[in-house]
């Protein structure tokens, strides 16, 4: 038996450590793409394929029922010509214009009042949770109820200071303000995300700004906006691309079947409109179309705010 | 990344990409996979045994109504298993299953929805299954019979049948010296000055309405009564810009102006406990309305003790006019059991069923001390049948001429023809009277655009439809 060469080179040791390191990170990704296999495989069978194949449908004439015919580009060109599409965007665009903003602040106004709370922070903390937990269709049912224009709460309210209430679920002026409003009852997920922000921020900053003679309004805004600017940000994405979604609560109040004849051009969103072309008159590639059209959009819209964000928004152990 | 990560990433995508596409269901094959499509296979013969599944969409047996009808149905079907799909027609739940080739064997739907589903060939014509399983088209009503025909081809066996009567209060009238003519519809001049006696507007707040002209959804009967109708008869042609139709909607409009505006009327309205013994009847805060049949029952339910006055909605002849709608049975294209779908259709809807059913409801109406208000169908035979033998005089004027009233008008229907872009269509010209009322929009230039929209989408559905067939 042939003895090994014993001047044969010795493979070095670093090497030999950087090739178990390949390795255990090989088996390490391999077991990671095994256990995140379902998610993956569900996102492409729910999300990916459809994605894909609303694009293909947007390039045909679709009705559900018959095969697709293809027709090119015709309903991306009808899109321009649609009146009601331009009216849609306009109704969406200025309901996120206003929504999201209003939204965050009053989220952060609340996570600031909680952050304050001290023992009865638990107690307000689900109080201001619960109405999250309304079924977006109830709450488009409250909408009509709380708005009234002649028995509402709302206008109740506003009667005690001699203010007389519009029209809120009529007057296409007043009707996306109350949807706008409405929106509100659901801000308790973001009030609990940013209270999580507030308690992260370290208290030696504030002490120390207290030192240097900085009050309230100058801690909140120079110490604590900043630091939770990354949950900021988070809270303005999503709520912008909700916004531009925005579809059950208008659609119950004033195109669901609580309403089977009543409706309002106000409130006619985007998707609402995607919804009817969809499955009310059948035409499932212009529908698909007006989906890609809103991909865009909001594709547009994302990729601003995270380019803005690079400049405002702050991440814990960030290096500037 | 690295190749081993670039490998596991492209198995996953492929194996997404492969389960998505069996996913889908929706190629191209045009086979619909069921054995129905072919229909030389199918017979409709009454005395045929059946067997196999029957799933019907849409339908819930909520009443002794239902539930009798359907004990026939089951009985006529031997060892068919029968199975509901609750609720109102889903009709993307009905899609779904066209999409993925799983419909179910039947389905039940609004009668104005089955031109639309017979122009996209979701539902099969019944022509074979109405001869061969001898059922008689001639007890159904004409009107109603009509909305389920598309193109000479009958495609829904028709169910109920809903209507609208005058509906007042008497107590209001009384004390503007009014009476029911004065709001019936057939002088509308009439109706306008009594909205103005009857109604309340204190510093802008409804108190209470004087007549309610139910818009937008009674448009058809306006103009109908005003001697215009939306759509032609064949379906084709939009007449909404029709200056009867625009005269209509321009009175109906100016009854909520004088109350202070839509607005003011729906908020008033919708703040009302509809369906309580707090009712707007009840408590004599709403002068008169046309309103559907079923209501009555609602009324003599929670408030018998209401000052109501009834008659049926007139035209401006004084002609008793109805605008009606109901539901129907149709059988989906690729209906894995449509012999099956073919009896139950004709078992709910025989005479002989809505008179079982009839008594049934009248005995239990019986039981609670109740008024047995007579039942409205698609079939005039059975009306007829059960108007003779369980509506009795109920020894109370006012409920009775209730009945009377909506039996009359059940005789003097009319309805939109089928067509193919029916969705559309009330779209459009309901956008346009909600646009008069939010205030965005002047009658004329609301109809001119509903017009355009509507003909627009009538003529696109139509020439699909011709293309198709020639």
């Amino acid at each position: 038996m042939a003895r090994p060469a014993l001047d044969a080179p010795a493979v070095p040791a670093d090497e030999r450590a950087l090739r178990a390191k390949r390795r255990l990170r090989r088996r390490e990704t391999r077991a990671a793409l095994l256990f995140i296999s379902p998610w993956i495989i569900g996102f492409f069978v729910f999300t990916a394929w459809p994605i894909i194949y609303s694009g293909y449908l947007s390039l045909t004439d679709y009705d559900v029922i018959n095969d697709p015919n293809f027709v090119g580009l015709a309903n991306y060109e009808r899109l321009f010509e649609d009146d009601k599409v331009r009216l849609a965007l306009q109704n969406t665009f200025f309901f996120t214009l206003i929504q999201v903003p209003l939204y965050v602040i009053v989220s952060l106004a609340l996570a600031l009042l909680l952050n304050k709370a001290g023992r009865s922070a638990g107690f307000f903390r689900t109080a201001f949770f619960l109405p999250k937990m309304t079924p977006p269709v109830a709450v488009g049912i409250l909408l009509l109820l709380l708005f009234n224009g002649q028995s509402g709460m709302i206008n109740q309210a506003l009667g005690w200071f001699g203010v007389d209430g519009p029209a809120w679920t009529t007057d296409p002026t007043w009707v996306k303000p109350g949807l706008i409003l409405m929106s509100l009852w659901s801000v308790g997920a973001s009030v609990i995300i940013l209270l999580a922000a507030l308690r992260n921020v370290p208290q030696e900053l504030y002490d120390s700004a207290r030192v240097d003679g900085a009050n309230w309004w100058q801690q909140t805004w120079r110490i604590t906006v900043p630091m939770i600017s990354g949950a900021l940000f988070f809270i303005f994405i999503v709520n912008t691309i909700a916004g531009f979604q925005t579809f059950t609560e208008a659609y119950t109040a004033f195109f669901g079947s609580g309403n089977t004849t009543y409706s309002n051009d106000a409130a006619l969103f985007y998707v609402i409109y995607l919804f009817q072309q969809a499955f009310e008159f059948l035409h499932m590639g212009y529908a698909s179309a007006l989906a890609w059209l809103l991909f865009v959009i909001i594709m547009i819209f994302t990729a601003i705010q995270m380019v803005v964000s690079r400049r405002f928004v702050y991440y814990e152990g960030e290096q500037r | 990344m690295t190749r081993a990560t670039a490998r596991w990433s492209a198995l996953v995508v492929a194996a997404g990409l492969s389960l998505g596409a069996c996913a889908s269901g929706t190629g191209d094959d045009s086979s619909s996979g069921s054995g129905s499509d072919d229909e030389n296979s199918i017979t409709f013969d009454p005395e045929a045994e059946l067997s196999g599944e029957l799933n019907v969409m849409g339908f819930g047996a909520t009443d002794e109504i239902g539930q009798v009808r359907l004990d026939a149905a089951k009985e006529a079907l031997g060892d068919v298993d029968v199975s509901l799909i609750e609720g109102d027609l889903d009709i993307q739940q009905f899609l779904s299953s066209m999409a993925t080739e799983t419909p179910p064997e039947l389905i039940y739907a609004n009668r104005d929805q089955i031109g639309t589903f017979a122009s996209r060939g979701a539902i099969i014509p019944l022509d074979e299954c109405i001869e061969g399983e001898g059922i008689d088209t001639s007890m159904f009503r004409e009107p109603a019979l009509d909305q389920v025909t598309f193109d000479g081809s009958v495609y829904g066996i028709p169910e109920f049948n809903s209507v609208q009567i005058t509906q007042a209060n008497q107590k209001l009238l009384d004390a503007a010296g009014l009476t029911l003519d004065d709001v019936n519809g057939s002088n509308w001049e009439a109706i306008s000055a009594a909205n103005e006696a009857m109604h309340t507007n204190d510093g802008g707040k409804l108190s209470v309405i004087g007549f309610d002209s139910k818009l937008p959804e009674f448009l058809p009967l306006w103009a109908k009564a005003n001697g215009a109708d939306l759509l032609s008869e064949d379906g084709r042609t939009a007449q909404l810009d029709d200056p009867k139709v625009l005269e209509a909607l321009e009175w109906a409009v100016s009854i909520y102006d004088a109350q202070g505006g839509f607005g003011a009327v729906k908020a008033y309205r919708d703040s009302a406990d509809f369906f309580g013994e707090g009712n707007q009847f009840a408590t004599n805060v709403l002068g008169a309305m046309p309103m559907e049949q079923w209501y009555v029952n609602v009324l003599n339910d929670v408030s018998p003790d209401a000052p109501m006055a009834f008659d049926t909605v007139r035209d401006l002849e004084g002609e008793t006019i109805a605008y009606a709608s109901g539901s129907a049975w149709a059988i989906p294209k690729g209906s894995p059991n449509p012999e099956a779908a073919c009896r139950l259709a004709k078992t709910m809807t025989l005479t002989d069923s809505w008179i079982a059913a009839a008594e049934a409801r009248a005995e239990a109406r019986a039981e609670e001390g109740k008024l047995f208000t007579g039942l409205l169908t698609g079939n005039a035979e059975a009306d007829d049948a059960i108007y003779e033998q369980f509506v009795k005089p109920s020894g109370d004027a006012t409920w009775d001429a209730a009945i009377e009233a909506t039996y009359e008008a059940n005789d003097h229907t009319f309805v939109l023809p089928a067509n193919p872009a029916d969705s559309e269509f009330k779209t459009a010209w309901q956008d346009a009277v909600n646009r008069v009322l939010n205030g965005q929009q002047e009658p004329k230039a609301a109809l001119e655009q509903a017009q355009n929209e509507a003909q627009e989408a009538l003529d696109a559905a139509w020439a699909e439809w011709d293309a198709d067939e020639g």
